[in-house]
């Protein structure tokens, strides 16, 4: 029986609203108590003490938006690299996209991969299998083999389905296996077009623009069918004012809908793309300042429930292009919390609501007994210094892929230590 | 020859308009003004750039702007390589980089660029040590094309500032439009864009243009009508319906010149689609067409150019003492 003993601790705990000096016990891997003033009348003789220092302890961030490159890009980034950028991160679990060669849409993949990332990865893995086969929007997969196989969720990654009869159906047979779709709401027909906001800076640029609508057109489409089928849908990476709108409307009618956004779309907009810099094209295109500020204030209030990294490995031979041939996404595993915690920050959002956006309600939606303090729970725990300054530079990222678009951004908030099921796994 | 403005020209590379003051192209166009004179000499050649060697670099087909290249580079004595880069749609990205690696291991002086992306040029600025000048970007930059606009304009009315110019067609596939936009905006004169909904780039009014898709009215008044051609090859059932209602409604002719001034001058970057964008007799009529000396003011503002860039480069060489 091992025992270790967290104490001097600000905790948070977003279940409970708890942001109060304390401390954690924690006993084979689980929470077996936590809360104020839990050792004040002293530590267990037997237990591992680790002295927090006053500093924030919370539980660890559930990263629901996450590409790795195993199988087929391992040189962009292996679940070795990419667990290690987690863990440092203060991320203790990651949802992978299934977008990978091949990609996740058999079972027999989705066991392999799940081997290969418990094997090599020192924070949790749950892959996310394809909503289609081969992610082609067509055919949909083996929804019952492939939840059966570990599937938290199914997704066709950055791929939208364009027709609206799959999408249907994929989603009503879905909800016979009470399975969470997450879809990626662009008109591709539109995002085929470009590679920035269709606008001024766009415009100036002479880049070949898609129009935010696209998000909002996609979506509303996509709710209808999400009531009209009764499934658990989630829209990943919403980034316009105007999807917001469309969403509230949704959840104003009790539908069954929850969205992220991912951190570049709150903590930046299209100018930040100046003079063509690759590594701030991301999918979808970076937006105008109004919809960052959108963004920001429906995180705020909640009706973005969950953050995420959207965390996309690219070599340095596919951003070394002209913009619009260069590949999309930037890496932000490590920038996820740091960045985020610019809200707190900057914008006075409590560490209590910036952890149910980064911890509970991810793992709420994955189905996961995570990301709270509660008795029982794994110990899955990040301790940090939300004040600590540092400048990021994406040469010394952990990630085997250096594209990140906060490169030389001036942040505050450094994780000290991470702990997955009671084991260190950084600090 | 004001050569206090002259030497202010500081730019290592030109890659746009937008980074250029109003000084800067002053000086162009006064250095610009030289070379026309000169131009029209029988001994055309100077050695001013000798010994420099000028590669043009397009991975685009060019047949006017690159011999007009070719021609400013040879007339100023450089040493002047064409090379076209003919490219897939797969791997001319990978050709860009590795290309112009490959030359500035050759030490060019002065690298000449025209690439179908825009930004490309940019990129491969980052990349090269040698002075890099974009012959059109996407549809972002033509920088020279602007300024030989510029100079064609200033011979024509005196001046540059305090004109109506309508610059009409497909503003949103050019960078010929974006270029002469950012210089008629900073030299203080009036723009003006005519086109079809479906051929302007979003919030172009906020760029310093304002907008008209009725062509009367658009040149009403103006003192420049600019006309672009239309790329006929990614219009056709999507852009505009056909070209015989576009030149209907933006084709220029007799008709809708009348709201223009009485001495209005008509441009085009060439080459010209007749009946579809221009009528030939107007693109003919030496009294109000100003294109074929737009050719010959291409010539000399990329010699002052290629010029003020050289400048530069010899300096920079000396100043690190190799």
């Amino acid at each position: 029986m091992t025992r270790l003993a967290l104490t001097n601790a600000h905790l948070i705990d977003p279940a409970t609203g708890l942001d109060a000096p304390g401390g954690v016990l924690v006993q084979d891997g689980i929470i077996a108590d936590a809360g104020e003033g839990l050792f004040n009348d002293g530590t267990p003789a037997d237990a591992q003490i680790i002295n927090c220092g006053g500093k924030v302890l919370a539980p660890g961030l559930v990263d629901f938006n996450v590409s790795i490159g195993e199988p087929g890009a391992r040189h962009k980034e292996s679940f070795r690299s990419g667990g290690e950028a987690a863990a440092r991160g203060g991320v203790t679990t990651i949802i992978t996209q299934p977008n990978t060669d091949p990609p996740l849409d058999e079972p027999a993949i989705l066991e392999f991969v799940l081997r290969r990332a418990q094997a090599a990865t020192p924070v949790r893995v749950l892959p996310m299998a394809t909503l289609t086969k081969a992610a082609k929007g067509k055919e949909m997969t083996e929804y019952r083999f492939l939840l059966d196989a570990g599937a938290v969720a199914l997704t066709d990654g950055e791929n939208a389905i364009a027709d609206p009869v799959v999408f249907r159906r994929c989603l009503e047979y879905a909800a016979s296996v009470d399975a969470l779709v997450c879809h990626h709401p662009q008109e591709p027909h539109f995002s085929a077009l470009g590679c920035a906001t269709e606008g001024l800076f766009a415009s100036m640029r002479g880049l070949p623009e898609v129009p935010a609508e696209a998000e909002a057109i996609m979506l509303a489409r996509d709710i209808r069918i999400a009531a009209l089928t009764g499934a658990r849908y989630h829209a990943a990476q919403i980034s316009t004012a105007e999807s917001l709108a469309v969403i509230r409307r949704a959840k104003d009618a009790g539908t069954d809908v929850t969205c992220s956004v991912a951190v570049p779309h709150f903590a930046l907009n299209e100018f930040d793309i100046a003079d063509f810099r690759t590594f701030l094209k991301v999918c979808p295109p970076l937006r105008a300042e109004a919809d960052r500020a959108a963004m920001e204030e429906a995180l705020a209030d909640g009706l973005i429930d969950v953050i995420t990294s959207g965390h996309r490995p690219q070599d340095e031979e596919s951003k070394r292009l002209p913009f619009a041939q260069a590949a999309a996404g930037g890496v932000g595993l490590e920038t996820l919390l740091p960045v985020s915690l610019d809200l707190h920050h900057r914008a006075g959002m409590k560490l209590t609501t910036l952890f149910e956006r980064l911890s509970l309600a991810p793992a709420r939606l994955a189905g996961l007994n995570a990301g709270h303090l509660g008795k029982g729970t794994a110990a899955d725990l990040v301790l940090f210094d939300p004040g600590a300054p540092w400048v990021v530079d994406r040469k010394d990222l952990l990630s085997k892929s250096k594209n990140s678009p906060f490169h030389e951004r001036r942040v505050q908030g450094r994780v000290l230590g991470t702990w997955v099921g009671g084991e260190r796994v950084f600090g | 020859m004001d050569i206090t403005s002259d030497s202010a020209f500081a730019h290592r590379h030109l890659l746009g308009i937008e980074d250029l003051s109003p000084r800067d192209i002053t000086a162009i166009l006064d250095r610009a003004d030289d070379y026309v004179a000169m131009n029209r000499e029988a001994r055309k050649k100077r050695d001013t750039l000798k010994g420099l060697t000028q590669i043009n670099l397009f991975f685009e087909p060019s047949t006017r702007t690159q011999a007009s290249f070719e021609l400013a580079g040879k007339r100023l004595g450089a040493d002047v390589m064409n090379m076209s880069v003919k490219t897939s749609s797969v791997s001319k990205g990978e050709t860009l980089i590795d290309t112009a690696m490959t030359l500035n291991a050759m030490h060019p002086d002065l690298l000449i660029v025209r690439h179908g992306e825009s930004g490309a040029v940019n990129l491969l600025a980052q990349k090269v040590n040698c002075a890099v000048l974009n012959a059109g970007d996407g549809r972002r930059e033509h920088p020279t094309q602007a300024l030989l606009d510029a100079l064609t304009i200033r011979r024509r009315k005196g001046r540059l500032h305090r004109l109506t110019v309508a610059i009409c067609g497909d503003i949103l596939h050019s960078r010929v439009a974006r270029s002469n936009i950012h210089l008629l905006n900073k030299m203080e004169s009036r723009v003006r864009v005519i086109a079809p909904p479906t051929l302007l780039p979003a919030g172009i009014e906020h760029f310093g243009a304002e907008v008209f898709h009725d062509m009367r009215k658009g040149l009403d008044g103006c003192d420049v009508v600019m006309m672009l051609r239309l790329q006929q090859e990614r219009m056709a059932g999507s852009f505009i319906p056909s070209t015989r209602e576009y030149f209907h409604r933006y084709g220029l002719d007799e008709d809708k010149m009348k709201g223009a001034k009485e001495d209005a001058i008509i441009m085009h970057p060439g080459p010209m689609n007749r009946g579809v964008e221009i009528d030939s007799d107007l693109a003919d009529d030496l009294n109000r067409s100003v294109i074929g000396e737009q050719v010959e003011m291409g010539v000399a503002v990329r010699m002052a150019v290629l010029e003020m860039l050289a400048r530069n480069v010899t300096n920079e060489i000396a100043g690190v003492g190799i």
